[in-house]
């Protein structure tokens, strides 16, 4: 049952999109996600939702599974466009319920707008998760934060930690399976009774759990120092991020899509 | 030949917690391993054979006397890279030494931290893959392999770093049948091929039957050296100690005692089956 948890949510693929340097696909997120607030009308939201659109279709990831990941942001979304519809008071009066309930036009582009940004926010930011393995989306984290060295932010020792997080996350689901299994065994009910009583149950779970962890976490570090780890001193990498042809023309189209929005912004589209 | 580890006069003490008296595990350790031995470490649990194993690369440090390897005490911290990359160590759980969540990133582990040129790592973890047995498997995710896998994976990822010498604590220990033959191939293979030194830590004493010196340990001192024919005859002494010859001996020494003279130095069923073979004809 635990082990249908997906994190990640990597879809392994050999598109043009998964070829790309991970830091490109980081800054072309960034890029997108700046253009994307400086889109003001129809016609600049218009060219977004192309360039979206068109990278999907390049990734080869299918829109289902972009579809399914929204699932549990439909709350968000409506939530954000009953707040924009009912409360702004912007131009021409659509509807008006006894002076209590009114939209307005301002109020319902601003609606749409809203949604629609933060679809194309959410979808932008599963490309690249969905595109990049965790072992790459950390590699170019650690490369792009690099100059951030200088300043004594521990960027290598921070993106090893999210490297054996994401090491350690499916043997923990297993132990912990292995350990529900055990406390069921010996009489454990972790499905009746009211929330406090299941909740209660979960601490013979819990305690084993972090036991094994830090148990684990020790015999790590002895591994890790016996193979000659001191930290990111010194230390080279098997496989060398390598910016190539592709990589360049996405930063091209990064820099022609945020010129092409400011543009249209500057003339009031 | 030469020396590939000496320990001198060896003492170690578990420190104590607050009122607690430490707890001694060593007083006077005196062992040598040549270079290219294959060398099989035997005994109960708690007569600190991990104890020892964590000296072999400055893991631990002696409270007295003193752990040589190629010459250099590991009490020196500005000769530990050098002591870490000649030693490398292999645990008992495969879950808990795997770094990386993709094998081949496991096994360039160890040579990025010795800061290696870029090329030469991918070509140490191809080698070191092809070694073992697990080239195939270099894009895979660890935790999705089986345990003897797991076991050699971590078995590469040490030879990536070219060691001299392999300590491996208990690596069969979590390990099925066929896991066990996988990883024990692997280890002989290494010993025979690549005269890499191999300290293996077990409670198999078929395993140990495989190297070529067994060292019996019985709290904290040692309690037979020798080949393994040597140390597996003296039947009452490692049944004194917790410990059993493995089951051909076992089987001659019952009939023996059943007053039968038979040998106690056949180690495998073949040759145990071919010397009660021409007992009976006789």
């Amino acid at each position: 049952m635990l082990k249908d948890i997906t994190l990640g949510q990597y879809f392994p693929g050999n598109s043009p999109i998964h070829r790309l340097d991970p830091r490109t696909k980081l800054i072309m997120l960034v890029v997108y996600i700046v253009a994307l607030f400086l889109a003001k009308s129809w016609v600049s939201y218009a060219v977004m939702l192309v360039f979206l659109l068109t990278a999907i279709k390049i990734s080869t990831i299918p829109p289902k599974s972009i579809l399914r990941g929204m699932k549990p942001l439909v709350m968000i979304l409506v939530f954000t466009g009953v707040l924009n519809l009912f409360f702004t008071r912007d131009g021409r009066t659509l509807v008006n319920i006894a002076d209590f309930i009114i939209i307005t036009e301002g109020g319902l582009t601003r609606a749409v707008f809203m949604m629609a940004r933060i679809l194309m926010l959410i979808t932008g930011t599963f490309l690249l998760t969905y595109t990049t393995s965790p072992i790459s989306l950390t590699d170019g984290l650690e490369a792009l934060l690099n100059p951030l060295k200088k300043l004594h932010v521990p960027v290598h020792e921070l993106s090893m930690m999210m490297c054996i997080a994401l090491r350690f996350i499916p043997t923990l689901i297993e132990e912990t399976d292995k350990i529900m299994s055990a406390q069921k065994a010996r009489g454990a009910d972790f499905e009746n009774g009211s929330l406090m009583e299941r909740a209660r149950a979960l601490i013979p779970i819990l305690v084993p759990l972090f036991i094994g962890a830090f148990r684990r976490a020790d015999e790590l570090a002895t591994a890790m120092e016996c193979r000659c780890y001191q930290g990111g001193e010194g230390r080279t990498k098997m496989k060398l991020l390598r910016y190539r042809r592709n990589d360049m023309v996405t930063f091209g189209i990064g820099i022609v899509l945020t010129v092409l929005v400011i543009v249209l912004a500057s003339f009031g589209l | 030949m030469s020396e590939m580890i000496v320990t001198e006069h060896l003492a170690y003490t578990y420190p104590g917690m607050d009122d607690m008296p430490g707890i001694a595990v060593f007083k006077d350790l005196n062992l040598t391993i040549e270079e290219g031995s294959f060398v099989a470490i035997l005994g109960m649990n708690g007569c600190g054979k991990s104890t020892l194993a964590k000296h072999f690369n400055s893991i631990l440090l002696p409270s007295g006397g003193r752990v040589l390897v190629s010459g250099i005490d590991t009490a020196n911290e500005e000769r530990l890279m050098v002591i870490r990359r000649s030693v490398g160590m292999v645990f008992q759980n495969p879950d808990n030494q795997i770094v990386a969540n993709v094998v081949e990133e496991d096994v360039a582990f160890g040579p990025e931290n010795l800061g290696i040129a870029s090329p030469e790592i991918r070509n140490r973890v191809d080698k070191a893959l092809k070694q073992v047995g697990m080239y195939d498997y270099r894009e895979h995710a660890p935790h999705l392999l089986s345990g003897g896998q797991k076991q050699r994976i971590a078995i590469a990822g040490v030879i990536a770093m070219e060691p001299k010498c392999i300590v491996l604590d208990e690596p069969t220990a979590m390990l099925d049948p066929r896991g066990r033959r996988e990883v024990m191939d692997t280890i002989r293979r290494l010993n025979r091929e690549k005269g890499i030194t191999v300290i293996l830590i077990t409670h198999h004493m078929d395993e140990a039957a495989q190297a070529g010196r067994v060292v019996v340990m019985h709290k904290g001192s040692i309690a037979a050296d020798g080949t393994p024919e040597e140390v597996f005859s003296q039947v009452e002494l490692l049944h004194s100690i917790g410990l059993a010859a493995p089951d051909s001996v076992e089987l001659c020494w019952q009939l023996k005692m059943a007053g039968y003279d038979l040998p106690l130095d056949k180690l495998t069923p073949k040759d145990c089956a071919q010397t009660l073979k021409d007992w009976l004809m006789n």
